[in-house]
C-alpha cells in the first residue's frame, strides 16, 4: 500500500518533473538569448552542434567546442551584420543521446548546425537534421553514413576509407615501411572503415601485411598479444587507426615489451600528446595523417594557436581546428547569401546549401576546398610526425 | 484465511486497474500536448525510447521480481530484438511499405527470436542460483554483443545473406547491408510511434498481469519464495522458471525493435552492461515486484539526464546524487511512515518483495 503511495508520489513528481521540463527549456532560452546576444547588437544566429564532452571520447567534443567558440568570439567582436550565438550539447559519444542533445537544441531554436563530432552519434542526428531542414556542417564526423543521401548535410573533414587509402599511399610513397602490422578496434566504424581501405590500397600498392589483429570494446587495455605478433612477425611499421585512448596504450606496452617499429595513425591520433597522464615522451616519431598542423607558419594558424594556448591552456588539435573552420565556413557563406538572423532554418538551409556548394573556402586545415552536391569536402591531407612533444610537417 | 485471499485478490485487481489507468491517461495528456503543439522536441524525442525502456524494465521486473532471480544480461534480449526485428522489417519492406506492418512483424520477429534465445539460454542457465545466475546472464550479454559486432546480415532480391567475421555477403546492386559487423544496424525504416509504444506497454502489462495472477503465476511465486517447499508439493521447477524467463525475454526483444526502429542506426555496443544495469536500476528503484513502480521509475530515468542538461559538465554527477538520494528516501523508514499517514486506513504492506 505504502508502495503504492510512493509510486504515486514519484509519479507527481515525474508530472512536476515534465512540466517544469517543459517550462525550464523555453525560460532557458530567453534568458540565455539574453545572456550571450549581450556582446552582440541584436539578433545573432544560433549555431548548435553536439559532441562528447564526457566520456571517454570527450577530448574531441571539447575541443571542437573550444574551437568553434574561438571563431564565434572572433566574429563577433567584429561587430559586422553577422553575430552567432554557439550552444554545444554533450551526447556522450551515443546515437541516442545525440538524438536528445538535437531535440534539445531545436528547442533552443538552432538556426544553423554543426551535427555532431564523432561518426556514430552523427549518422543519427544527420537525419533529423535532413528532416527538420536545418543545414549541418560537421567539423569532424568523417563516416560515409552522416552524409550519404543527405542534401544539407556537409563536412569538414574528409571521410574515412580517403583516410584510410591516403596512409598507404603517403606509406608507399614515402616507402616508411615494408612489412606492415594493423592493430585495429573491430567493433568500431571509424576504425573498421579505415582498416579496409588501407588493407585494400596496401595490397596494389604492393605493401605487405604481415600481422592483423584487433581488439574490441571491454578487451582494450591488455595489447601484448597483438604487439608480440607483429613483433614476432618483423613488422618494421604499425598502422593504428583507432582513437588516442587505446593507442596510448599501445605505446607504452610496446615500449615495456622493448618493441620500437615505426608509429603510423589517423587524425583519431591527434590528442594524444594533450591527454592526462600520458607520457608524451612515449609518442615520440609517430607519424599521423591530419589536415591541421599547430606548428604551421602561416599567420593565421599561429594566431589561433596561441589564443586557444591562451583560454584552455593546450595546444589545439584538429578537431578544434576544423570547428573553427566550420564557424569561419558559414561565416562565408553568410556573407556572400547575404543572409539575415530573423531568416528561419529552413531558407538558411536552402542558401547555404547552394552557397557551400559553389564557395572555395580558406581556413586553416587546407586552402582552397570545396564542396561537392553529396556534402564531401575536397582538401589534401598533411602528413605529421611527433617531435619534442609537437607536430612537425613530415615532407 | 480464504476471506483474506479474496480480498487480497481483489485489491490486485484494483492495482492492476489503476496501473493500466496511468498508462492511458499519462498517453491521453501526452496526445493532448503534442496535438496542442504545448510539448518540446526534445520531450517528444524521449516518448518512444521511454516506451521502450519502460518494456524493458517491466519485462525484467518478471524475472527479478516475481521469479526472484537475478538477470545481469537483460540488454543481450533486447539487442537480439532489435537486431532480428529490424532485419525482418528490412527485408519485408521491399515487398510491403505500410510502416505499421512492418514495425508490427519486425516486433513479432525480435520477440520470438529473443523468446528462441532466452529459452536455449534458459535451460543451461536457470539450473544455477544467485549469484551464479547473475555472473552468467551478465556472459551471455557480452555473448550477444560480441556475435552482432561480427554479424554481417544483407538483403537482396534472392532473400537474406549472412556472413560472420568478415563481410562476404556478395549483395546484388539493390541490396541492403542491414547488420554490419562493428558499423551496427544501418538503413532502419524508423516506424515506432508513441502510440505504437503505448500499445506495446499495454500488451506487456496484460501478458505479465495474466502470468502473475494465473495458476503459473503463482506457482512461479512458489519458486521464488521457497524452492523447497515448492518442489515438495509437485512444482515443477525448471519448467515454471523457463516459462517466467522466456515469457520475459520475448518482451524484452519487442522493446528492443521498438527502440531500434526508433533510430536510424543502431550499434551492439548500446546494448552493453551499462544499459542491462540501468534497466536494473529501473527495477529496483521502482520496487521488485511492483510494475507501476517500474513503470514510473524507467520514465523519470530516463527523462532526469535531459532535464539536467543545464548542469552541463556535472550532468550525470547531479544524476548520480539524485539516484542515491531517491535510493536512501525510498528506503527510509521515517519518510515511508510520513507517506503512509498521508493515507488513513492503509493497511499494513502485503506485497512480496
Amino acid at each position: 500500500m505504502k508502495k503504492k503511495l510512493l509510486s504515486m508520489a514519484l509519479a507527481a513528481v515525474m508530472v512536476l518533473g515534465l512540466c517544469a521540463c517543459g517550462g525550464e527549456t523555453t525560460d532557458e532560452t530567453s534568458t540565455e538569448g539574453t545572456e550571450t546576444t549581450s556582446s552582440a547588437q541584436g539578433a545573432a544566429f544560433k549555431i548548435g552542434g553536439t559532441g562528447p564532452l564526457t566520456g571517454t571520447a570527450a577530448i574531441y567534443g571539447i575541443a571542437a567546442k573550444n574551437g568553434a567558440q574561438i571563431a564565434v568570439d572572433e566574429i563577433n567582436a567584429l561587430g559586422g551584420d553577422i553575430q552567432f550565438e554557439l550552444r554545444y550539447e554533450d551526447d556522450v559519444h551515443d546515437a541516442e543521446k545525440a538524438v536528445n542533445a538535437y531535440n534539445t537544441l531545436k528547442d533552443w531554436g538552432m538556426q544553423l548546425s554543426l551535427g555532431s563530432v564523432t561518426s556514430k552519434p552523427a549518422e543519427a542526428t544527420s537525419v533529423e537534421n535532413n528532416a527538420d531542414r536545418i543545414f549541418a556542417l560537421t567539423p569532424s564526423a568523417s563516416s560515409q553514413a552522416t552524409i550519404d543521401g543527405k542534401d544539407n548535410v556537409f563536412q569538414m573533414c574528409f571521410m574515412d576509407p580517403n583516410q584510410g587509402a591516403a596512409s598507404a599511399q603517403y606509406i608507399a610513397e614515402q616507402s616508411l615501411g615494408t612489412k606492415i602490422a594493423i592493430i585495429w578496434k573491430n567493433d568500431d566504424v571509424y576504425s573498421k572503415g579505415i582498416h579496409d581501405t588501407f588493407v585494400d590500397e596496401a595490397g596494389t600498392r604492393g605493401l605487405e601485411i604481415v600481422s592483423d589483429t584487433t581488439f574490441a570494446d571491454g578487451n582494450d587495455t591488455d595489447f601484448s598479444v597483438q604487439l608480440a605478433d607483429a613483433q614476432s612477425k618483423g613488422a618494421d611499421l604499425v598502422f593504428l587507426p583507432m582513437y588516442y585512448q587505446p593507442a596510448s596504450l599501445i605505446l607504452s606496452q610496446a615500449k615495456g615489451m622493448g618493441y620500437a617499429p615505426k608509429w603510423f595513425g589517423v587524425d583519431g591520433m591527434d590528442g594524444i600528446l594533450t591527454m592526462e597522464g600520458f607520457d608524451a615522451t612515449l609518442a615520440e616519431g609517430v607519424m599521423l595523417l591530419t589536415p591541421f598542423n599547430a606548428d604551421a607558419e602561416d599567420e593565421k594558424t599561429q594566431a589561433f594557436v596561441a589564443k586557444y594556448e591562451e583560454q584552455f591552456g593546450e595546444t589545439p588539435n584538429q578537431f578544434a581546428a576544423d570547428a573553427y573552420d566550420c564557424v569561419y565556413a558559414y561565416y562565408q557563406a553568410l556573407t556572400n547569401a547575404q543572409a539575415t538572423p530573423d531568416m528561419d532554418a529552413a531558407t538558411l538551409c536552402d542558401l547555404m546549401i547552394q552557397q557551400f556548394t559553389s564557395m572555395t573556402f580558406d581556413g586553416l586545415t587546407g586552402t582552397g576546398m570545396t564542396w561537392d552536391a553529396t556534402g564531401a569536402v575536397s582538401k589534401s591531407p598533411k602528413g605529421m610526425v611527433i617531435q619534442n612533444g609537437a607536430y612537425v610537417g613530415l615532407d | 484465511m480464504k476471506q483474506s485471499l479474496k480480498w487480497n485478490r481483489s485489491k490486485t485487481t484494483r492495482n492492476n486497474f489503476i496501473t493500466y489507468g496511468v498508462v492511458i491517461l499519462a498517453y491521453i495528456i501526452l496526445q493532448i500536448m503534442i496535438g496542442t503543439d504545448s510539448i518540446t522536441s526534445t520531450m517528444e524525442g524521449l516518448l518512444v525510447p521511454i516506451c521502450a525502456y519502460v518494456v524493458m524494465a517491466l519485462s525484467l521486473n518478471l524475472t527479478v521480481g516475481v521469479l526472484g532471480e537475478l538477470s545481469l544480461g537483460h540488454a543481450g534480449f533486447m539487442s537480439v530484438g532489435a537486431f532480428t526485428g529490424v532485419t525482418a522489417a528490412v527485408a519485408l519492406g521491399r515487398n510491403v511499405t505500410s510502416g505499421p506492418v512492418l514495425l508490427i512483424v519486425g516486433m513479432i520477429v525480435g520477440a520470438c527470436f529473443a523468446a528462441l534465445v532466452g529459452f536455449l539460454i534458459g535451460i543451461p542457465v536457470l539450473r544455477l542460483k544467485g549469484d551464479y545466475l547473475a555472473i552468467v546472464t551478465l556472459a551471455f550479454g557480452e555473448i550477444i554483443k560480441g556475435i552482432f559486432n561480427n554479424l554481417y546480415v544483407g538483403v537482396d532480391g534472392s532473400g537474406l545473406h549472412i556472413s560472420i567475421l568478415s563481410d562476404t555477403t556478395n549483395l546484388a546492386a539493390d541490396g541492403d547491408l542491414v547488420i554490419g559487423g562493428p558499423m551496427g544496424l544501418s538503413g532502419i525504416p524508423r516506424e515506432s510511434t508513441f502510440t505504437a509504444g503505448v500499445i506495446l506497454i499495454l500488451v506487456t502489462l496484460i501478458v505479465i498481469f495474466h502470468l502473475v495472477n494465473s495458476r503459473a503465476g503463482r506457482a512461479i511465486m512458489a519458486v521464488r519464495d521457497n524452492r523447497i517447499a515448492a518442489e515438495s508439493i509437485g512444482i515443477n521447477v525448471t519448467k515454471y522458471k523457463l516459462m517466467a524467463f522466456t515469457v520475459s525475454a520475448a518482451l524484452a526483444g519487442a522493446a528492443g525493435t521498438l527502440f531500434a526502429m526508433n533510430y536510424t542506426t543502431l550499434v551492439a555496443n548500446k546494448f552493453d552492461f551499462n544499459t542491462s544495469i540501468l534497466i536494473l536500476v529501473f527495477v529496483v528503484l521502482g520496487g521488485l515486484g511492483n510494475m507501476l513502480g517500474s513503470i514510473i521509475a524507467a520514465a523519470a530515468l530516463t527523462i532526469l539526464p535531459e532535464a539536467l542538461r543545464q548542469f552541463s559538465d556535472y550532468r550525470m554527477l547531479v544524476y548520480a546524487i539524485v539516484l542515491i538520494l531517491v535510493m536512501l528516501a525510498t528506503n527510509n523508514d521515517t519518510f515511508k511512515a510520513f507517506l503512509g499517514r498521508l493515507k488513513p486506513g492503509a493497511k499494513k504492506k502485503k506485497e512480496a518483495v
